[in-house]
C-alpha cells in the first residue's frame, strides 16, 4: 500500500534504506532540519546541511521513485546560542524558495529554555512573514508536557492558524491538548522513547483518525525506517481495514503538506 | 479516556498481546534484580528508580489511562522556562520531584 513517511531524516540513512522504503510502499518523505548528533562548529555547516536537504537527498531520493521534501531551520538541540541561531536562521530565505522545501522545522523546544523559546518564537515569525507551513518538535521524556504547553503558547500568542502546524512526537499525555487546540498531530515510532506501533494505534483508537499521521523519525539513533508500514501490520493484525491505513498515511499527510503548494508527491 | 474503537475482543486482546507483556513484565522483574544484585546498593535510590517504583502501582490501581498518567508522572509540571539549557539530554524521569 503507498504511503508517506513524513518525518524521517534520510542524511542519516543509507540508500538501502531508501530501497527498501520503496518496496515497501513508500512514495514521499518530508525530512526535517535537525540536530545531526553533535553540534556543528558554524553556521557554514548549517549552509552545507540545507544545500544536503535541497538538493543531494531528492536525487538520492529519486532513484527509488521517492518524492523527498523537507523543512528549514535551526533545531532547538542547537539553538540555546541566541547569536549562533540568528546566524542560521539569516541563512534559511535563500533556501524557502526550491522546489522541495515545504517550511519551517522541525522547530520546538529541547531543555524548555529562555533562549530555545526566543529562538523558537523568532521562527515563528519567520514561517508567517514567508507564508509557510510549521512542523513542531517536542521535548523528549520528563521534558515533553511542560515544552508542548509551552510550545502551542508560542504558537497561539503568535496568532497562526493551528491547521498549518503539525505537533510531532506526541504522546499519550500530550496527543488530547494538541488536538483539542486544532493543531495536527504526528506520533513518532521509535522502539525505546516514544510510541510503539502498538501505542499509536491505541492513540488512534482512543483519539480519533483526524488531523493525525504516524512517522518513523528514523535518523542516526536508535530507529526504524520501516517503523511506519510495521504500524500498518499492527493496524491490520487488529482487524482495522485499509481504509484507515490510508487514511493515516497518506490521505492526512496529503491534506497537511498540501497546503503548500510545492508538495505534489503524486505527480 | 475517550470510548474504545478497538476492533478487537477481549479475549482476542489476551490472546494476541498477553505473551508480549508477559516478557515485558518479566524484564522489569529482572531489572529491578539487577539493581539489587549491583553494587553500590544506593542506585536503588536515583531518580528514574523512584519513579518506576511510583509508576508500577498505577498499573494495577483498577482506573484506567494508565499510559497518560504514567506519563504525567514521570514529566516536569513546571510552567516558566528554565534560565538555560545545560544539558541536551533527558532523563525519563523529572529529578526535580521527589518521588
Amino acid at each position: 500500500m503507498p504511503y508517506i513517511d513524513p518525518h524521517i531524516h534520510m542524511v542519516s540513512r543509507t540508500t538501502d534504506d531508501y530501497a527498501r522504503m520503496a518496496e515497501a510502499g513508500c512514495i514521499a518523505v518530508t525530512e526535517p532540519a535537525f540536530w545531526a548528533g553533535f553540534d556543528r562548529s558554524s553556521p557554514a555547516g548549517f549552509f552545507d546541511y540545507f544545500r544536503q536537504l535541497t538538493e543531494t537527498e531528492p536525487k538520492r531520493a529519486a532513484r527509488y521513485g521517492i518524492a523527498h521534501y523537507c523543512w528549514l531551520c535551526i533545531n532547538p538541540k542547537e539553538a540555546e546560542d541566541p547569536g549562533f541561531a540568528r546566524e542560521v536562521m539569516a541563512l534559511i530565505p535563500e533556501f524557502l524558495d526550491r522546489p522541495n522545501v515545504l517550511g519551517i522545522g522541525e522547530i520546538g523546544l529541547n531543555k524548555n529554555s529562555r533562549n530555545e523559546l526566543v529562538i523558537l518564537e523568532e521562527q515563528i515569525e519567520l514561517a508567517k512573514r514567508h507564508d509557510r507551513l510549521i512542523l513542531v518538535h517536542t521535548p523528549h521524556l520528563e521534558d515533553k508536557l511542560k515544552g508542548t504547553r509551552l510550545i502551542m503558547d508560542a504558537l497561539k500568542n503568535a496568532g497562526l492558524d493551528p491547521g498549518r502546524v503539525l505537533i510531532d512526537h506526541v504522546e499519550e499525555h500530550t496527543v488530547k491538548p494538541v488536538l483539542d487546540a486544532g493543531f495536527w498531530a504526528g506520533m513518532t515510532l521509535y522502539p525505546d522513547s516514544k510510541c510503539t506501533p502498538q501505542r499509536a494505534v491505541d492513540i488512534i483508537e482512543c483519539y480519533g483518525r483526524e488531523r493525525i499521521w504516524i512517522n518513523s523519525a528514523g535518523d542516526w539513533g536508535p530507529s526504524d525506517p520501516l517503523s511506519v508500514p510495521r504500524c500498518h501490520v499492527e493496524m491490520r493484525r487488529r482487524g482495522h481495514g485499509a481504509d484507515l491505513i490510508a487514511k493515516i498515511s497518506l490521505e492526512n499527510p496529503l491534506e497537511f503538506l498540501g497546503q503548500c503548494p510545492s508538495f505534489k508527491p503524486l505527480g | 479516556m475517550p470510548a474504545s474503537t478497538c476492533p478487537l475482543t477481549g479475549p482476542q486482546v489476551v490472546d494476541l498481546y498477553f505473551l508480549e507483556h508477559r516478557a515485558k513484565l518479566l524484564d522489569i522483574a529482572a531489572f529491578l534484580d539487577r539493581l539489587d544484585r549491583a553494587a553500590p546498593p544506593a542506585a536503588a535510590g536515583d531518580v528514574r528508580v523512584r519513579a518506576l517504583r511510583r509508576a508500577i502501582p498505577l498499573l494495577v490501581d483498577g482506573t484506567g489511562d494508565r499510559a497518560r498518567r504514567i506519563l504525567e508522572l514521570v514529566s516536569d509540571h513546571t510552567t516558566e522556562p528554565v534560565p538555560a539549557a545545560h544539558t541536551q539530554g533527558a532523563l525519563g524521569a523529572d529529578p526535580a520531584t521527589a518521588y
